[in-house]
């Protein structure tokens, strides 16, 4: 490894591309704390927006008007807002309405920090799409096959989380990924509210090293990278989970 | 969306009345707790609305600013971002294998970076003024900013026409050859025509996704509508004010983006191809 980071510092020296964030063991390490940054918030969104997603398909479904009249609110609101000024919103204007709590130095301190507030907000942002798209999923399972379920004495829940919901999973598999793969993207937007992901670090990084060009070609190839083993896990899931005897 | 998506139930009239009278009774109970709390001293909340109003949506007087410049923005984007996409979304079913897998390349590449990352690379490593032969061209923030964001519209909107050319029949291809016509002459004057119905609602889809990433602008030191709100905010320092105005720049965009997706649905469900 060290042979490698001398060979980028003779590149610097020689040529002039300034990989500092590889060779240098503090750029690296703080660009390294940074993907793994993105990469968290990424992941407990992601598992955060599915729930909402579920939870919100099957609130549709329930007879009660206005508990679907408040979901559909829900989506068309977060639908229709732009990301950015939901996540300022999150942050800046219900932060501070959030009860404080002691933290170990006996300090108060806000009950969630800049992370926990973007975890939240592109959330309820993915989530909303979510809903809609198991929505199209829940509908296009086959009414006999839920009448079926009625019929041999499953619960309403029970028929959603038995046979509903796995058969609708399936069938919105590609459009979830989409808004998935979108919602990746967009963990980029925490860096308005200073989580430290990494493209927060990187304009750090690039304002002390004076390296844009080749810091931005690193993030750039950071991102297509996570993206494409994400689209890879997903489309080898959406095979696993093929149901026979449909498509081609 | 997918084409094969059912477009959710239409609000109701009843259902948005309902909305709307939430908010007043909303804004009315958080006028007066905030009239409470300062002793009924200060201006209140709806009046200071009210004065800022005007500066969020339009700018500072005798500048482009604001609101107003969120909505040019994104029509501009759109139509850089529409015209070049069409080059290379033609470009990704030629038949000239190089030029098909670059355009490939390109479009993959700018649909699979982040939009900010994006709007950062155009901003940090384009020139700030063009020297033509002699006579300077200024390259301001907003117009930079404009070409940063239609980079994603344009891969997209190649997709959209690659899926457009691809869902008509081969058959209309065969019948052309058939006639004679030459493939710029079938591509021109018999596929394109029948392409456009079909692209219209997702490029609508993708121009209202446009003008909700319009505020990403702010990050980049534009005088958009997020920058401005947030000016505001800072000239008041008020607490109390927080939710008022991020809620009201909600508003602005609500307003305008809804009918956009109303419309977008109502479109899909008139063009959709029956069965």
């Amino acid at each position: 490894m060290d042979a490698l980071w001398d060979l980028l510092r003779h590149v610097h020296d020689a040529y002039g591309v300034n990989l500092v964030h590889f060779y240098d063991g503090f750029e690296r390490g703080r660009l390294l704390r940074g993907m793994w940054t993105t990469v968290k918030l990424a992941a407990i969104c992601i598992a955060f927006s599915i729930l909402i997603g579920i939870v919100g398909a099957w609130l549709q479904t329930s007879r009660l008007r206005i508990l679907k009249a408040a979901v559909q609110g829900y989506i068309q609101f977060f639908r229709n807002t732009p990301p950015l000024v939901q996540m300022y919103f999150f942050y800046f204007a219900l932060g501070p309405q959030m009860p404080r709590v002691i933290n170990d130095f006996g300090v108060p301190q806000p009950m969630f920090g800049s992370f926990e507030w973007a975890v939240l907000s592109l959330s309820f942002f993915a989530g909303a799409f979510n809903v809609e798209i198991f929505r199209s999923g829940v509908e296009a399972v086959q009414k006999a096959t839920v009448e079926a379920a009625d019929s041999l004495g499953f619960s309403r829940w029970q028929i959603y989380r038995y046979v509903v919901l796995p058969l609708a999973v399936r069938i919105c598999l590609p459009a979830l990924n989409n808004n998935l793969v979108n919602l990746a993207k967009t963990t980029t937007q925490a860096y308005a509210i200073a989580v430290p992901e990494t493209l927060f670090v990187a304009s750090q990084i690039w304002s002390d090293r004076i390296n844009v060009l080749e810091m931005m070609v690193t993030l750039l190839t950071f991102y297509l990278l996570m993206v494409g083993v994400f689209v890879w896990a997903m489309t080898r899931l959406e095979r696993r989970l093929r149901v026979p005897g449909f498509g081609q | 969306m997918t084409a094969g998506s059912v477009p959710a139930p239409l609000l109701t009239p009843r259902w948005l009345a309902t909305a709307a009278l939430l908010c007043c009774a909303a804004l009315a109970a958080g006028e007066a707790w905030a009239q409470l709390q300062t002793g009924g001293t200060r201006p209140g909340v709806l009046a200071t609305l009210w004065k800022w109003t005007p500066l969020v949506l339009f700018g500072p007087p005798r500048e482009f600013g604001g609101f107003a410049l969120n909505i040019a923005v994104s029509f501009l984007a759109m139509a850089i971002g529409t015209l070049a996409g069409l080059v290379l979304g033609l470009g990704l079913v030629s038949n000239f294998a190089p030029v098909r897998r670059l355009s490939w390349l390109v479009t993959q590449f700018f649909r699979n970076s982040p939009w900010l990352v994006l709007l950062f690379f155009v901003m940090l490593l384009t020139p700030f003024q063009l020297r033509v032969a002699g006579i300077v061209i200024p390259l301001p923030g907003w117009l930079k900013a404009t070409v940063g964001l239609s980079l994603p519209i344009m891969a997209n909107v190649a997709e959209i026409v690659r899926g457009a050319i691809n869902s008509i029949p081969t058959g209309q291809w065969e019948s052309a050859e058939s006639l004679a016509f030459s493939r710029l002459q079938t591509l021109w004057r018999i596929i394109l025509p029948q392409c456009v119905k079909r692209m219209i609602p997702p490029w609508m889809n993708w121009y209202a996704i446009l003008t909700m990433a319009t505020p990403l602008i702010s990050i980049v030191g534009v005088n958009d509508a997020m920058t401005l709100t947030q000016d505001a905010l800072a000239a008041e320092q008020r607490s109390e004010l927080l939710m008022p105005m991020y809620t009201l720049l909600l508003f602005f965009f609500f307003v305008y983006c809804y009918p956009i997706a109303r419309w977008t649905i109502h479109l899909e469900r008139r063009y959709a191809v029956r069965n």
